[in-house]
């Protein structure tokens, strides 16, 4: 096998990727322990398990480029620059929050970073990508998009459009399918037909398939891909299999998946226990250094929930701000 | 000055604002028409000629035709409008607005307040509405009150081609999403327009004609009805304000109730479905704020509540008109007025 580009990655930037990954997963595991005493409004769909996704892809961007998420946005939000303290503070549906505590969990956003929001429609972020890359295109600002979406957005025609739209109109977008193995609780082996590479080769987007639990793999890829596309080869698809840790959102059951199935993923394919190995034995990072990150992490989360918690939240004459530019 | 038709003054208006600002981009069906055909470049210029021209003006990067992919290109030029481009999208046929509603009503009317005021959405989709063409139920529809209900979306219906020009560089210059509504029937009108460019403002109605006894309150094309019925009434000597609000949304409500304090007598035209239309609408917050001033019950000229038939026959009797409108305005003269119940 040849040598990961991503493996000769400098030591910052290692570090970097561990960072932000760590910061995803910790955040999340925080949120779903905090949904569960209640303290969080609304609902949540959690991220932890599909770090190596984000981290991955974002780690070739800057704010010039941008990102359309999705349902499951707090990864995207994270690796894409936004401002923790400002997403849980929107979480917690916060005056101080990101969107001043009027968007929540599912639209979390910040558009002077290129995070042009989680959205609460699957498919709705695809079409969005090709926009910000048309106005990259047309301004000539060297800028591309990524419209990261799921198996179940695979499915709608926003995607097919989008897809179709990128290659006629030659396109800086490249589209990541973060396929989880379920949209809601449907599995995608039921639900997609056909071949996910094939459909995307069909529009004349070269796509490849790689394992979204493997940072380095995941970060050659999306390398390679956004590359091609920044230099003017038109769109690109990446395929990422992974696995998300929780259920659709919180409070989910998750009576259809099989017993022991989390357990069995977190213990023998864990995308932070990977890349630890992968790092430590190659001698590019030392266990030190990990611990050191993990407990920055930690200390970031924690203040970041004890802010939030103690945050005002909006007052009564907010809600009738920010609709249009006069009020 | 000079003559132009509706037709003319929109795509002056698209010329100028290109002509003033490069990031205004153009998008649609057809809108140069040809791409990739073996026949002309420029072959349509829009399904109804309203874009030709801007093509050989502003070239292919500016004027982008699209495939039939109504939620890929409104939903393009969302994410556009996010990133520092502001485009105008046509949206052929207003009833198209089915297949792409969900990038018009839940991401561009909702960015700015999710974002919590951090996104500025300066889009306008261009659309052809109304009936009168024998396009039938799919090609005829009159669908800005859907668009009126939805916060965070601006909804223009200009009533004449010097409105059209001066409402649509508005339009384009505004940093909300705004639904431009082009009656389908009205292209071919003709009126004197500036050549110059001109903006006029959103949420402030004007008066075509005013009047003392009844108050007309008309979008779009039916303003030339209301016109055309207060002509008449005035021989019988029913004297009639005509007011045309402009937008839907925002929506000039003071100027109406400050009308019908002045006359008493409200009769509401609107070319859409009769229930939660812009009609119904205006009557209850007249009711609701001027129920004191009114002489008699408020009155609303719609079509009837079925989709837009085909036959010329039933066409002709769905859509109002002048008489219907007419008609109207002498049954709020023959209601017994307050004074005289007093």
């Amino acid at each position: 096998m040849a040598m990961s580009r991503a493996l000769q990655l400098s030591r910052e930037d290692l570090l970097r990727a561990y960072r932000q990954m760590r910061t995803i997963r910790e955040f999340e595991e925080r949120v779903h322990a905090e949904f569960a005493t209640g303290d969080i409004p609304g609902f949540v769909h959690l991220y932890a398990g599909e770090e190596a996704s984000a981290v991955g892809v974002c780690m070739h961007l800057t704010d010039k480029d941008a990102i359309a998420s999705t349902h499951r946005g707090h990864g995207h939000c994270i690796a894409k620059g936004c401002d923790v303290h400002g997403m849980m503070a929107e979480i917690y549906g916060r005056k101080s929050g990101l969107c001043a505590g009027k968007g929540g969990s599912m639209h979390i956003a910040d558009v002077s970073k290129g995070m042009l929001g989680a959205n609460g429609i699957v498919g709705g972020g695809a079409p969005l990508a090709c926009g910000a890359a048309l106005a990259a295109k047309t301004l000539k600002t060297g800028g591309v998009a990524v419209a990261f979406g799921g198996d179940g957005a695979s499915n709608q025609g926003t995607t097919a459009e989008s897809m179709n739209l990128a290659t006629v109109w030659k396109l800086p977008v490249i589209f990541v399918l973060e396929d989880n193995g379920y949209a809601e609780s449907t599995a995608s082996g039921w639900s997609v037909g056909g071949d996910a590479i094939k459909r995307a080769e069909g529009f004349g987007i070269p796509g490849v398939r790689v394992d979204g639990h493997d940072f380095f793999a995941v970060h050659d890829a999306a390398g390679e891909a956004i590359e091609r596309t920044r230099s003017g080869g038109g769109p690109s698809f990446l395929h990422l299999k992974l696995n998300r840790y929780y259920g659709h959102f919180e409070g989910d059951g998750q009576a259809y998946r099989r017993d022991g199935e989390v357990a069995g993923l977190r213990a023998e394919i864990d995308t932070l226990d990977r890349f630890r190995r992968r790092v430590t034995e190659a001698k590019l990072l030392e266990e030190n250094d990990l611990a050191g990150v993990d407990r920055e992490v930690l200390a970031l989360i924690e203040d970041s929930v004890r802010t939030a918690k103690s945050a005002a939240a909006p007052k009564s004459a907010d809600l009738l701000t920010d609709v249009y530019l006069s009020y | 000055m000079s003559k132009k038709s509706f037709r003319q003054a929109i795509n002056e208006a698209l010329a100028q604002e290109m002509e003033r600002d490069p990031r205004v981009v153009i998008m649609g069906e057809d809108i140069a028409g040809g791409l990739g055909a073996p026949g002309e470049d420029d072959a349509w210029g829009g399904v109804l000629g309203v874009t030709k021209g801007l093509v050989g003006k502003f070239g292919r990067e500016r004027v982008l035709d699209t495939p039939i992919t109504e939620s890929g290109f409104i939903g393009a030029a969302a994410g556009a409008a996010l990133r520092g481009l502001r485009p105008v999208a046509e949206l052929m046929f207003v009833d198209f607005m089915g297949v792409c509603f969900d990038q018009i009503f839940n991401q561009a009317a909702k960015f700015r307040y999710m974002f919590g005021g951090k996104a500025t959405t300066p889009l306008v989709i261009r659309t052809m509405f109304g009936a009168g063409f024998r396009a039938a139920s799919q090609h005829s529809q009159c669908l800005y009150p859907i668009f009126t209900h939805i916060p965070g979306l601006k909804v223009v219906i200009p009533s004449s081609p010097y409105e059209a020009k001066g409402l649509l560089i508005q339009s384009i210059r505004d940093d909300d999403p705004v639904i431009f509504f082009e009656h389908k029937v009205m292209y071919d009108v003709e009126e004197e327009v500036p050549d110059e460019p001109y903006a006029i403002p959103f949420g402030e109605a004007r008066f075509v004609r005013e009047g003392d006894d009844v108050t007309i309150v008309a979008f779009g094309r039916m303003v030339s009805m209301a016109s055309q019925a207060a002509e008449a009434l005035a021989k019988e000597g029913v004297s009639c304000s005509v007011i045309d609000p402009r937008t839907a949304s925002p929506l000039d409500l003071p100027t109406i109730l400050e009308s019908v304090r002045e006359t008493g007598r409200l009769v509401l035209v609107d070319e859409a479905s009769p229930r939660c239309n812009l009609a119904t609408d205006i009557s209850a917050q007249v009711a609701e704020q001027a129920f004191d001033a009114l002489k008699a019950p408020i009155r609303m000229v719609s079509p009837p509540h079925t989709p837009v038939p085909f036959a010329p026959a039933l066409e002709d009797e769905f859509v109002p008109n002048a008489e219907k409108i007419a008609a109207a305005v002498r049954s709020t003269m023959r209601a017994p007025s307050k004074q005289a119940a007093e």
